[in-house]
C-alpha cells in the first residue's frame, strides 16, 4: 500500500506546483518542504518494514508476468532512505537558495519531478518502466542544470542532454534485445529466463548495459558530461545530482541488472575492478589541479564512484557491505560539500579558491560543517568515510587482490591532498574576509548542520549488532542474487 | 512587424476551413482510443498540431487572442492531476493504482472499458496542451530575440 504513495506523492506535489503556481511562491515552498517530510517518513517507515519481508505491488492489479510491479526489498528500502535525506535537506538548503534566481515555482516542480524519477527507478520491478522513470529524472536534471539561465550553464545542460541521451538509446537498444530473447520486461521473469538461452545474449546484453548505465554512473571512459553538469547547477542540484542521482540512475540500476537479474558474470566483475580502480585514480589526479570549488567537487564524485564500482567488483559480502556503506556516505559528505560551495558561492559571489581566504569569522558553520565532510570523504576517522574505505581496502586484500588495495589506499591519500588544498585556500587562508555580498540564513546553516551531524553519527553502522540489524539485509539482497526471483515471483 | 501577421490570405482561409476538420479527428482519435489504433496521444497531437497550424498562418499575435493562452496552461498541470485522481480512485474502489474500477461494457462499443476511455481523453488534453505550449514558447522566445537585435 506505502509503495505507490512514495511515486504519487511526489508527481502530485509537482503538478501541484504547476497548478498553483505562477505569483505564488510561497505555495511552492510549503508544498515541497510538506512533501519531502512526508516521503522521509514513508522511506524511513517502508525501510523498516522490508527488513522483514520484501513488499511487491501490482500495479492496475494484473499479475505479474502482464502488469507492472513495484517491488520494496531491502535494497530498494535503503536507496530509498538515502534519497529522502538528501531530497530533504536540499528543499531545505534551497529555501534560501534560490530565492536569488527567479520563478521558485519552476524550480521546486523540477525538482519534485527529479525526485520523482529516482524514487521511480529504485522501485520498478519492470525494467521498461525503470527506463522511463530514468528519463522523467533526466529531464528534469536537463531542465535544473540549465535553470541559472548563463550560456555557460546551457552549454552543461546541452552537453549532459547529448550524453544522456545516447545513452539512453543504448540502453533502450539493450532492452530491445532483452524484449526479443526474453519476451518479457518484468525483471524476475528475466531473471529466470535468460540462463536458459545463449550465454552470448548475457555478454550482448550485459555490454549494452554497462556501456549505458556506465554513462549514467560516469565512471572513468564515459565521465566526460558530468564536471560541467554539476558544477554548473544551482548548488542544491549539484548534491541532488552527485549525491544521489548518479547512484539512484547509475549505480543502483547497475547492482541490480547485474547481480540479482545476470547472476553477476565473472567477466563483469573484472570490468567493475578496472573501471572502478581507474576512476579511482583518474578521477583525483583531474580534482587536485582545479581551482574552481565545485569543479573540484565534481571530478571527485568520479573518485568516490569508483570506490562504489571496486567494492561490488570484488564481490565478497564483506566488499559489497563496504560499497554499499560508502554509497550512503558518498551521498551525505558530497552533498554537504556541494551546500559549502553554495554557500560560500551565495556569499562571496565566487568559488574560486584563489579568489578565498579565512572565512572562519564571517562563515562560522559553513567553515566548520566543511571541515567534517572534508575529513569524511579523506577517509580520516572517526568520520564515515574512513569505515567504509576501510572495509573496501580489507576486503580487496582478503579477496587476494593487494594491488586494488594500494590503488584505493593512493587514491584516499590524493583525496586527502585535494581537500587541504581547500581546506588551506579556500576556508583557512591568510586573507581575511570580513564583507559578505549575500547573508547566508538559518535554512542553509540547517541543512548544513543536519548533514554533517549524520557524517559523524553514520560510523555507528559499522559496529556490529547495528550493522547486522540495518546492512546486513541490503547485502543479503546483492549477494544472494537469484533471491530477488524466488522473493518476486513468490506472491 | 508584417511577419508577425502570418501567411498570404489563401493559406488563411484554407486552415479557417481545415482547422475544425483536424480537430474533429484528433477528438474521434481520442474517443476511439480503446477500440481502434490510436488513442490520447495520438489524438493529442492531432489536436495540437491544429493550434499549430493556426499559429502558422495567422500568427503569434491572433493566436494569442483566439486562445487563452493561461487557461491551456492550467488545462495542461490540472488534466495531470485529474490523471492522477483517476489513478487514485482505483486504490479505494479496487485495491490498486490505475485499476479499472468502472463497468466494463460490451466489446467494441463506444462506451466501453472502464476508465481507460476516461483516461485517454484526459492524456488528449495534457499532450494537445504541453506539445502546443512547448513551441509557443519557443516561438515567444525566438520573437524577444529579435527585438533585442
Amino acid at each position: 500500500m506505502i509503495l505507490p504513495l512514495l511515486i504519487i506523492v511526489p508527481l502530485l506535489t509537482a503538478f501541484l506546483i504547476t497548478f498553483i503556481g505562477g505569483k505564488k511562491d510561497t505555495a511552492a515552498v510549503i508544498l515541497t518542504l510538506f512533501a519531502v517530510t512526508i516521503l522521509l517518513c514513508m522511506s524511513l517507515y517502508s525501510f523498516i518494514i522490508t527488513g522483514a519481508q520484501t513488499q511487491t505491488y501490482q500495479m492496475s492489479a494484473w499479475a505479474i508476468p502482464y502488469g507492472i510491479s513495484l517491488v520494496l526489498d531491502p535494497l530498494s528500502g535503503f536507496m530509498m532512505v538515502m534519497i529522502a535525506i538528501i531530497s530533504f535537506t536540499s528543499a531545505l538548503f534551497s529555501i534560501q537558495y534560490i530565492r536569488h534566481l527567479q520563478q521558485d515555482w519552476k524550480y521546486y516542480a523540477l525538482f519534485m519531478l527529479l525526485l520523482t524519477g529516482m524514487n521511480g527507478v529504485v522501485m520498478t520491478g519492470d525494467i521498461f518502466n525503470l527506463f522511463v522513470f530514468m528519463e522523467i529524472a533526466l529531464f528534469a536534471a536537463f531542465g535544473l542544470v540549465a535553470f541559472g539561465g548563463k550560456a555557460e550553464e546551457y552549454e552543461a545542460a546541452f552537453k549532459y542532454a547529448v550524453m544522456g541521451s545516447v545513452s539512453s538509446t543504448i540502453i533502450l537498444f539493450g532492452i530491445a534485445v532483452i524484449y526479443s530473447a526474453t519476451s518479457s520486461l518484468t525483471m524476475s521473469v528475466i531473471a529466470q529466463r535468460l540462463p536458459l538461452l545463449d550465454q552470448k545474449m548475457v555478454l550482448w546484453v550485459g555490454g549494452l548495459f554497462m556501456a549505458g548505465f556506465g554513462l549514467k554512473t560516469a565512471a572513468m571512459p564515459f565521465h566526460a558530461w558530468l564536471p560541467d553538469a554539476h558544477s554548473s547547477a544551482p548548488a542544491p542540484i549539484s548534491s541532488m545530482l552527485s549525491g544521489v542521482l548518479i547512484k539512484a540512475l547509475g549505480v543502483y540500476v547497475l547492482i541490480r541488472f547485474f547481480f540479482n537479474v545476470l547472476g553477476a558474470p565473472r567477466l563483469f566483475l573484472t570490468l567493475f575492478l578496472v573501471l572502478g580502480s581507474i576512476s579511482i585514480l583518474v578521477g583525483v589526479f583531474l580534482a587536485i589541479g582545479q581551482w574552481d570549488m565545485k569543479r573540484l567537487l565534481a571530478y571527485h564524485s568520479i573518485s568516490q564512484i569508483g570506490y562504489i564500482l571496486l567494492g561490488l567488483g570484488l564481490a565478497s559480502p564483506l566488499a559489497i557491505f563496504g560499497a554499499v556503506f560508502h554509497m550512503f556516505n558518498h551521498a551525505l559528505f558530497k552533498s554537504l560539500l556541494f551546500y559549502n560551495a553554495g554557500s560560500v558561492e551565495l556569499a562571496l559571489g565566487t568559488r574560486n579558491l584563489k579568489h578565498l581566504g579565512n572565512l572562519s569569522r564571517i562563515l562560522p558553520v559553513t567553515s566548520g560543517t566543511s571541515m567534517i565532510a572534508s575529513l569524511s570523504i579523506s577517509g580520516i576517522p572517526p568520520f564515515n568515510g574512513f569505515f567504509s574505505k576501510l572495509v573496501i581496502i580489507i576486503a580487496a586484500i582478503k579477496t587476494g587482490h593487494p594491488v586494488y588495495a594500494l590503488v584505493a589506499v593512493v587514491g584516499s591519500l590524493l583525496t586527502l591532498a585535494s581537500f587541504m588544498k581547500v581546506q588551506r585556500y579556500g576556508f583557512h587562508g591568510e586573507k581575511i574576509i570580513e564583507k559578505t555580498v549575500n547573508k547566508v540564513g538559518w535554512s542553509m546553516n540547517l541543512a548544513m548542520i543536519c548533514l554533517a551531524v549524520l557524517c559523524l553519527v553514520t560510523s555507528a553502522l559499522i559496529i556490529p549488532g547495528i550493522r547486522e540489524a540495518i546492512m546486513d539485509p541490503v547485502v543479503n539482497v546483492i549477494t544472494q542474487k537469484s533471491q530477488y526471483l524466488h522473493v518476486v515471483m513468490g506472491r | 512587424m508584417k511577419s508577425h501577421d502570418g501567411m498570404t490570405l489563401i493559406v488563411k482561409t484554407v486552415t479557417r476551413l481545415s482547422v475544425w476538420l483536424i480537430i474533429l479527428y484528433g477528438l474521434y482519435i481520442i474517443l476511439h482510443g480503446h477500440l481502434t489504433p490510436g488513442g490520447g496521444f495520438g489524438g493529442g497531437v492531432v489536436i495540437a498540431l491544429a493550434f499549430l497550424n493556426v499559429l502558422l498562418a495567422f500568427g503569434h499575435k491572433f493566436t494569442g487572442e483566439w486562445l487563452k493562452i493561461p487557461l491551456l496552461e492550467k488545462l495542461e498541470s490540472g488534466s495531470t492531476l485529474l490523471f492522477m485522481l483517476v489513478g487514485l480512485l482505483g486504490i479505494f474502489y479496487a485495491g490498486s493504482f490505475l485499476a479499472n474500477y468502472i463497468i466494463k461494457g460490451s466489446l467494441y462499443h463506444l462506451f466501453s472499458a472502464g476508465t481507460i476511455p476516461l483516461l485517454n481523453i484526459i492524456i488528449g488534453v495534457k499532450v494537445a496542451m504541453s506539445l502546443f505550449l512547448v513551441v509557443w514558447v519557443m516561438a515567444a522566445f525566438k520573437i524577444e530575440e529579435e527585438e533585442e537585435q
